[in-house]
């Protein structure tokens, strides 16, 4: 029965995940003994942006920061055990990580590795600039270009794979196509197989973002508890030769697989229910619904896929200036009025110079509006631990950094009584996106020499 | 029959999560049980949604109904203050809000009102 299925584990999120997730997957694949595949997923929208960064200043960076401490407790097990690796953390530099990985199997006594690199997706080169000014709006070309990238798909990961890849390192893919491309591997799928790449991409969409299904992001004490949450389990999906699916977790861990996690990561960055577009496949689960088959074992029946979109999605990432932001604390009698005070005095010292926006933390800070009309709406609550947060963003460096200056002086200007002052001073990315024709971004892979 | 109605905030009957592409988010609502489903198609509709994020000014409001779930997923355009890229919120994600789409006020039913009161 299991080795009619594989196994595919996802031990990484985002960028910055836990680096201790992945060794129970990685058990629990080899204790089933059927066909395993280990998958990280590390790109957020703008992460790829930072890697290009990075590989400007040093073009042997540019891959996942955390590329090492994810791999180095399990790239042994993985190769010694015929579990494929792959994964996004080559972000703006796969052959960089290529090599990385590389020495990380030698220093481990592995002299021999296949590793596959994935490329075609990154449009930050000579040609990139001419083909995205035919379909962006007018208004993005002349902006400073950090990072462009199309949105891979599955078969360029399953040809790798197919070729003998044991680490397949890819740039920017759909995070769905890390699943479905090692699924396409094994079981032969043809690229129109619609419903069985549906099924399979809702998979990956489940996997994608590692913990989420797994009680991750969801414990609501006293409504939704989790159990051992510190020692949260990463999921694997079993997938059939149909890509109909179970999803389970790593064994000996805490968490939970049920019919709620698995409701709330499926509509999870979802829009319409009958059009989830992967470069794959449009994904359909409008007609979907969830059974739990054990403990911490759920399958998602229904799910259809319709032909996938004849363009790839493309991201593309610009200097967006500087944003600036300081915090202060109020606290005991009188603490609400006073943080009110402060944000008063910033506002008539900066004028209209930059747009601002103020919060009162412990009174309201995320619900509101960048334009200030709730807070100045809400009649002061006497609230007695504030924290007063100012926050503008300018293409110039220096009118923010007059913004910081003037929150630092509310130490010996301001109010009375305020403490804990910080200040930080980031740099922004604009990103914005469009859609290009498939044929004019061919995928390649090559075996790294 | 109406003076039975008990309201209670939706965070009593349903659980919610958030996700965001650029400035759009997407804020699933899901039924505990079985029987709220229906509560919430009737009562948790696309004017409420926008009634209640009125000051993060969408530019619009759509709602999918998934009964086999037993859940709706809104979908509200422009309600991030410009995304991740523009705007100036600590949560620019937009993360937060589902927990402020839990605090719209559902009518119930006595008996479910008792029931929700029973529980632990």
């Amino acid at each position: 029965m299991r080795q009619d299925t594989l196994a595919i584990g996802c031990a990484a999120g985002f960028g910055g995940d836990r680096t201790d997730a992945a060794a129970p997957i990685v058990e629990t694949l080899i204790a089933r003994g059927g066909p395993g595949v280990l998958i990280f997923e590390m790109l957020a929208e703008r992460t790829l942006a930072l890697a290009q960064l990075d590989r400007r200043n040093d073009s042997d960076h540019g891959y996942a920061p955390l590329l090492e401490p994810m791999l180095r407790p399990v790239l042994r097990r993985c190769l010694e055990n015929g579990i494929p690796l792959v994964s996004n953390f080559g972000a703006a530099n796969p052959r960089a990580a290529g090599r990385r990985i590389r020495r990380l199997a030698e220093e481990q006594g592995i002299s021999k590795v296949r590793i596959a690199l994935v490329e075609g997706d990154d449009l930050f080169n000579a040609r990139g600039p001419e083909l995205l000014s035919r379909y962006l709006s007018p208004a993005d070309p002349g902006r400073e270009m950090v990072s462009a990238n199309v949105y891979l798909g599955a078969r360029v990961i399953a040809e790798a794979l197919r070729a003998g890849a044991q680490v397949v390192v890819t740039g920017r893919v759909a995070d769905p196509s890390l699943t479905v491309g090692p699924a396409m591997a094994h079981f032969n799928w043809g690229e129109t197989d619609w419903d069985t790449l549906g099924r399979a991409t809702v998979a990956g969409h489940l996997l994608e973002c590692g913990a989420q299904v797994t009680g991750g992001y969801f414990a609501d004490p006293g409504f939704k508890d989790v159990p051992d949450l510190h020692a949260v389990g990463f999921p694997i999906a079993e997938i059939a030769a149909d890509g109909s699916f179970i999803i389970t977790k790593a064994g000996a861990t805490g968490g939970v697989v049920d019919a709620r996690t698995v409701k709330e990561q499926l509509l999870y960055e979802l829009h319409d229910p009958a059009a989830y577009l992967t470069p794959d496949v449009v994904a359909d689960i409008s007609d979907a619904e969830i059974a739990e088959l054990g403990p911490n074992r759920v399958t998602v029946r229904g799910v259809r896929g319709h032909p996938r979109p004849e363009t790839l999605k493309a991201t593309v990432c610009f200097a967006g200036g500087w944003l600036g932001e300081g915090e202060i604390s109020y606290a005991g009698p009188n603490a609400e009025a006073r943080a009110r005070l402060a944000a008063e005095i910033i506002r008539r010292r900066i004028g209209d110079a930059l747009s601002l926006r103020f919060d009162l933390i412990g009174v309201l800070s995320v619900f509101g509006d960048d334009r200030g009309g709730t807070l100045s709406d809400l009649p002061p609550s006497d609230a007695r631990d504030v924290r007063l947060r100012v926050a503008g963003a300018h293409a110039d460096h220096a009118q923010v950094e007059r913004l910081l200056s003037e929150v630092t002086a509310l130490y010996t200007c301001g109010p009375a009584g305020g403490g804990g002052l910080r200040t930080s001073m980031t740099p922004r990315l604009n990103s914005v996106s469009c859609f290009v024709p498939r044929e004019l971004v061919p995928a390649t892979f090559t075996f790294l020499e | 029959m109406n003076s039975d109605l008990t309201r209670v905030p939706l965070h009593r009957l349903a659980h919610s999560r958030t996700g965001d592409k650029g400035d759009t988010a997407n804020i699933s609502v899901i039924a505990y049980a079985a029987e709220y489903f229906p509560l919430l198609v009737e009562q948790v509709t696309e004017e409420k949604i926008s009634a209640l994020f009125l000051h993060r000014q969408p530019s619009a409001v759509r709602r999918y109904v998934l009964p086999k779930l037993g859940a709706l997923n809104f979908v509200l355009d422009n309600v991030l203050d410009g995304g991740v890229n523009d705007s100036l919120n600590l949560d620019s994600h937009g993360k937060t809000l589902a927990f402020l789409l839990l605090t719209l006020e559902v009518k119930v039913p006595a008996e479910i009102a008792r029931s929700l009161d029973a529980r632990p």
